[in-house]
């Protein structure tokens, strides 16, 4: 069974670069643009790994972040930050919030994925 | 052998003596040699205080009342005791202000006031003409009672009055001519005499040696020893009785303490006595010695005094022979030549010494405290414009010499024959004893007025010219005797004698009560009722803080004119003459180490210098006048008000000052903090904006990329999808560059380095281009526009590009915000006022309140509602205000949410009349 | 700084008891008839004290301190 993902990022462009890039990849890929329909799909959508832009319109990225890690029951879900500000500071806010890794804009696409499929591999699920 | 020649060819061979002694001391005082500098001579030239009264009145008194001379001399006995703290501040004060005199140094103390030293001029003139008759009288009657020798025949005056035949006229002329020849010789010397000190001190040492002579005399020639003399007396009931005299013949202990206490005030403030121990005084350090040497004196010349008495007593058959003759009548009943001229010559020695001192004394204030201040301000005799005047100050000294010896000698004719000595004597010194309050007052008590000063010293010489002076011509009955009887128009409650009814007094102690308590009364409660003017307030503290200053106080420094030295030495040289003026000039010249007096700067050192010169010619309140008049100083009082300042205001000030600094300090530290934190909020908002310039940068550039990589790593994409990635990284790239513009474009304006561009502009032809060049975006979105342009707006100035650049702003705003086919934007435009007016009008989702206010700053946009996601780059209102606010417009918005907006700006319209030269300019 | 010349204090002691000695009632106990040394016995004591003030102030005057 594929890898399920969800992009959560506000910005129509990036989340067409990164729905392709996981599609390419064979994952199952669901879409948010703020942050409250991205917990909604994270309780629907069970995914394995979640794509979380910062700067998210209503809750922000972090906020998400935390509400994933206050759920027990969504323990196994590896989070990727995405952030265009890219301050040590920032970094150090997303890990604290509970993400499993941090990327900054603009990236690049391979290593993207393999920090996709890498965090994919230690989930022990 | 004793015939009148030579009784008179000794008196002159005596005073030719003292002539040649005042002579050498003149000579050595100009040598720079003084023979007075030492404590010796000094306490003898205090021994004026002993003068014919004590000669030949003391025994006269002993042998009325036993011991009732003697507190005549045990008050300065007492009082010496305090000099150390009264007459050396005197001294002090004096030589810092080169005072001339009593009225001078009461005058200088109440604000240089030339009526307080007139008035004391008065009182001391008048208060003193019986004292000098009492000399006159004393020289007289000795006179002729030596010239019946050998027979002992009292003088009596004869029924009329014969001036030319009276001998005391003959004296008084005499003794005038002396004073003049010894104290007027000349000016230059100022307020010192040291050749009359020498002579005094001379005299001093003849009429001790001759009353010691005479007390030896008949102790141990005639009787054998004190013990004989007493035991005889006691023999005699009459003499028993003058041997414990309280409760008998010497009164009650009230006139004695009384007397204690007048001859202590007597012995500061007699002139002659403030002469000699003030004035004179060349080193405050001998009155060290005096304190001590004078009332040593006064014991010696007082020892034989009761033996004397008792023995003319008992020598003299009761009543044939007056008591105050007995110093001189005893040895001539002995035929004891020689002891009798000696004595003849030490009386001439006391009243000489008296009259000389006391006159010249008296004549200085006459002359600078009454006459000087009187010529000055008699404009018409052109005196500040003399060369020389010193020639006119020694004339009318001269001439107040012979007037108060010639009152003197009117006393004498009019009061004289109906008292004793010693009583004479005492109504001069309840005169001098109404200066006291002034003077001690002044010394110790910075509150004295002027004022005060003056109702004291008038209230008290009036009460004592009543009580004292006006029994003294009744009883001699030259005013009608009733008015002792029965007072004044029959009131007898204010009798003279028994003012009030106050009785059982002596006349002395009557007067001095009332008068004290009057003086006293007024001098502090008309000094603590008034105000102080500033000039007196500065020489109160001058004078009662004068031991507390080191050194002179310099005065001068506080002096704020200008004038010219040669001015001021022309000025000092018609008042000492010119040549002494030079002299002085020189001397201080060479004391600041200039070779020749021209150097000298008229500063305020110098004209201070020449007041104190001129001072010691004319008096302090003359000298002040005299320098005003060619000084220009600044209005009287600046200097006194200085001196107040200088003292109190100054701390006052400077604690103002210190508040003011601090108050500026503490502005220019929250001004400080101000810009600080503006500094910080810039700095903040700096990172702020280049923290949101940096996201907005990344978020197009990371979509550049994510699909340049894509296309990269994937050619295998279908031509529709590569097609559909490469249109994006297109519209990124614009998005890129649009927002690097703007940020570029807001950082010029901000910096101020835009390239702004003013012409005359139709808005007109604006809106309608703007409107055209946005009609695609409206059709688009299915938004209807519609213009409303009236048929003329004035002119504006303004840049052409940046008026089109707000309005496609505007524009692409609306047609962003309304809703997609049913939008209407109604653009208008209109005069209003002074200004032009553009409206834009939607109908889309509105502004609430809360934001309407941040919509213009940087970054700072309402979301898209329908995705809640921002569009545009969030600068396009910030510029457009900044444009329109450089151009001196407004720029804001009208909205509700839900109700549209409006967006209007205002540019202010162009003067027509410039029309012409703007278009040049342009 | 000292001052130089002798104390106030001594001075103002010397100055009241002169006034002690010189006034009611000190001199009244002296007022009566009698002799000593041959003088009546005012006069002695009077001149005595007078002297006796003047030698203290001599004393205070003159001492080198």
């Amino acid at each position: 069974m594929s890898a399920r993902i969800l992009i959560a990022e506000d910005e129509p462009s990036i989340v067409a670069s990164l729905d392709f890039l996981m599609r390419r990849c064979g994952f199952d890929t669901r879409l948010a643009s703020d942050g409250t329909s991205a917990l909604e799909q994270v309780a629907d959508f069970r995914p394995d790994l979640v794509i979380l832009d910062v700067m998210l319109p209503g809750r922000s990225g972090l906020d998400v972040c935390r509400a994933i890690r206050e759920r027990p029951e969504w323990g196994s879900i590896r989070v990727l930050m995405l952030t265009a500000r890219g301050g040590s500071a920032d970094i150090t806010t997303g890990l604290g919030a509970g993400a499993d890794d941090y990327m900054t804009k603009p990236f690049a696409t391979r290593e993207l994925v393999a920090r996709v499929r890498s965090l994919l591999q230690a989930n022990p699920a | 052998m004793l015939q009148g020649w030579v009784i008179v060819a000794a008196s002159f061979a005596y005073i030719g003596l003292l002539f040649a002694i005042a002579y050498y001391g003149d000579k050595r005082a100009e040598a720079g040699r003084s023979v007075i500098a030492n404590p010796w001579i000094y306490s003898l030239s205090l021994a004026v205080y002993a003068t014919a009264w004590t000669f030949y009145g003391s025994v006269g008194r002993a042998a009325s009342d036993g011991v009732g001379f003697l507190p005549i001399y045990l008050g300065p006995t007492l009082m010496i005791v305090l000099w150390w703290f009264v007459v050396r501040k005197m001294i002090r004060i004096a030589k810092t202000n080169r005072i001339t005199s009593l009225a001078d140094f009461i005058a200088s103390r109440y604000g240089r006031s030339a009526l307080l030293g007139g008035l004391v001029t008065v009182i001391a003139v008048i208060g003193i003409l019986p004292y000098i008759s009492l000399q006159l009288k004393a020289v007289s009657n000795s006179f002729q009672i030596l010239l019946q020798y050998p027979e002992i025949v009292m003088p009596q005056r004869t029924g009329e009055l014969d001036v030319m035949k009276d001998t005391a006229f003959y004296v008084a002329l005499f003794m005038a001519m002396f004073t003049i020849a010894f104290g007027t010789r000349h000016l230059d010397a100022a307020e010192r005499h040291e050749g009359m000190v020498a002579a005094i001190a001379f005299e001093s040492l003849v009429k001790l040696v001759a009353f010691l002579a005479v007390g030896l005399f008949v102790t141990f020639w005639i009787y054998d020893g004190v013990g004989d003399i007493f035991s005889r007396a006691a023999r005699q009931a009459d003499l028993r009785a003058l041997m414990a005299p309280f409760g008998g013949a010497a009164g009650g202990y009230a006139s004695w303490v009384w007397l204690m206490v007048l001859s202590m005030l007597a012995i500061v403030f007699l002139p002659r006595q403030f002469q000699v121990a003030v004035i004179e005084n060349v080193d405050e350090k001998h009155v060290k010695r005096a304190m001590w040497l004078f009332p040593l004196y006064m014991l010696a010349m007082n020892v034989f005094v009761l033996p004397v008495a008792f023995g003319g007593l008992l020598l003299f058959p009761l009543g044939t022979v007056d008591a105050d003759t007995f110093v001189l009548t005893i040895p001539m009943a002995h035929k004891a030549e020689v002891l009798t001229l000696l004595v003849f010559i030490g009386g001439l020695s006391a009243a000489t010494g008296m009259v000389i001192v006391e006159t010249i004394a008296l004549s200085t204030m006459v002359c600078n405290d009454l006459v000087m201040p009187v010529l000055l301000r008699i404009k018409a005799l052109r005196l500040t414009e003399q060369r020389d005047i010193s020639s006119l100050l020694l004339d009318i000294r001269r001439a107040a010499i012979i007037a108060i010896l010639m009152g003197g000698y009117f006393y004498y004719l009019l009061a004289g024959e109906a008292y004793a000595l010693v009583a004479i004597g005492l109504v001069s010194f309840a005169a001098v004893a109404q200066f006291a309050p002034a003077m001690l007052g002044g010394l110790y008590w910075k509150g004295g007025t002027r004022a005060g000063a003056l109702a004291g010293l008038a209230g008290g010489f009036l009460i004592w010219m009543y009580t004292l002076l006006v029994p003294a011509f009744a009883r001699s009955g030259w005013i009608g005797s009733e008015i002792l009887s029965r007072g004044p128009w029959g009131i007898e409650l204010l009798r003279p004698t028994e003012l009030f009814g106050l009785s059982g007094l002596d006349s002395t102690t009557h007067a001095m009560i009332w008068s004290m308590l009057v003086n006293v009364g007024l001098y502090v409660g008309v000094s603590v009722l008034g105000r102080q003017a500033a000039a007196e307030h500065a020489q109160a503290t001058l004078f009662v803080d004068v031991l507390r200053q080191a050194t002179e106080p310099r005065a001068g420094s506080r002096w704020r004119g200008t004038i010219s030295a040669s001015s001021l030495q022309t000025l000092l040289g018609r008042f000492v003459g010119p040549a002494r003026a030079a002299e002085l000039f020189s001397t201080y010249a060479r004391e600041r180490g200039f070779e020749h007096a021209e150097q000298l700067e008229g500063d305020g050192e110098l004209v201070r210098y020449v007041e104190l010169h001129l001072a010691g010619a004319i008096g302090g309140a003359s000298a002040r006048a005299m320098v005003a008049t060619i000084v220009e100083e600044e209005p009287l009082g600046i200097e006194e008000v200085m001196t107040i300042l200088d003292e109190a205001s100054q701390v006052i000030a400077y604690s103002h000052r210190l508040e003011e600094q601090q108050r500026e300090l503490e502005a220019a530290k929250r001004g400080l903090e101000a810009a600080n934190e503006r500094l910080r909020e810039l700095d903040r908002l700096k990172d702020e904006f280049v923290s949101t310039v940096t996201h907005e940068l990344r978020t197009p550039l990371t979509s550049i990329r994510a699909f340049s990589e894509i296309l990269h790593d994937n050619a295998d994409l279908e031509a529709e999808e590569r097609q559909r990635f490469l249109g994006l990284v297109i519209k990124e790239s614009e998005r890129l560059t649009r927002l690097i513009n703007q940020v570029l474009d807001l950082a010029k304006i901000e910096s101020g380095v835009a390239d702004w561009q003013s012409a005359r502009i139709d808005l007109r032809e604006i809106v309608t281009e703007a409107v055209g060049a946005t009609s695609a975006i409206f059709r688009a979105r299915g938004v209807s526009v519609e213009t409303c342009l009236p048929a003329a707006v004035p002119e504006v100035v303004a840049d052409r590009d940046r008026v089109m650049q707000v309005l496609l702003n505007l524009l692409s705003n609306a047609a962003k915000f309304s809703p997609a086919g049913t939008g209407r934007v109604r653009v208008s435009l209109g005069a209003e006022g002074r200004e032009v007016r553009v409206d834009v009008q939607d109908n889309g989702i509105g502004i609430d309140a809360a934001h309407q206010a941040v919509i213009f700053e940087k970054f700072r946009q309402v979301g898209d509602p329908l995705t809640n996601k921002p569009s545009g780059t969030g600068l396009g209102l910030a510029i457009c205000r900044r444009i329109v606010d450089h151009f001196g417009g407004r720029l804001w918005v009208e909205s509700e949410p839900e109700r549209g907006a409006l967006f209007s700006f205002t540019l202010p319209a162009a003067d027509p009349v410039e029309a012409g030269l703007e278009a040049a300019a342009a | 700084m000292k001052k130089p010349g002798p104390s106030g204090a001594r001075l103002a002691c010397v100055f009241l008891l002169g006034c002690l000695l010189f006034s009611f009632p000190l001199i009244a106990l002296f007022n009566v008839q009698g002799r000593v040394f041959g003088v009546p016995v005012l006069f002695a004591y009077l001149f005595a004290a007078w002297g006796l003030v003047i030698a203290l102030v001599a004393l205070l005057m003159e001492r080198r301190d």
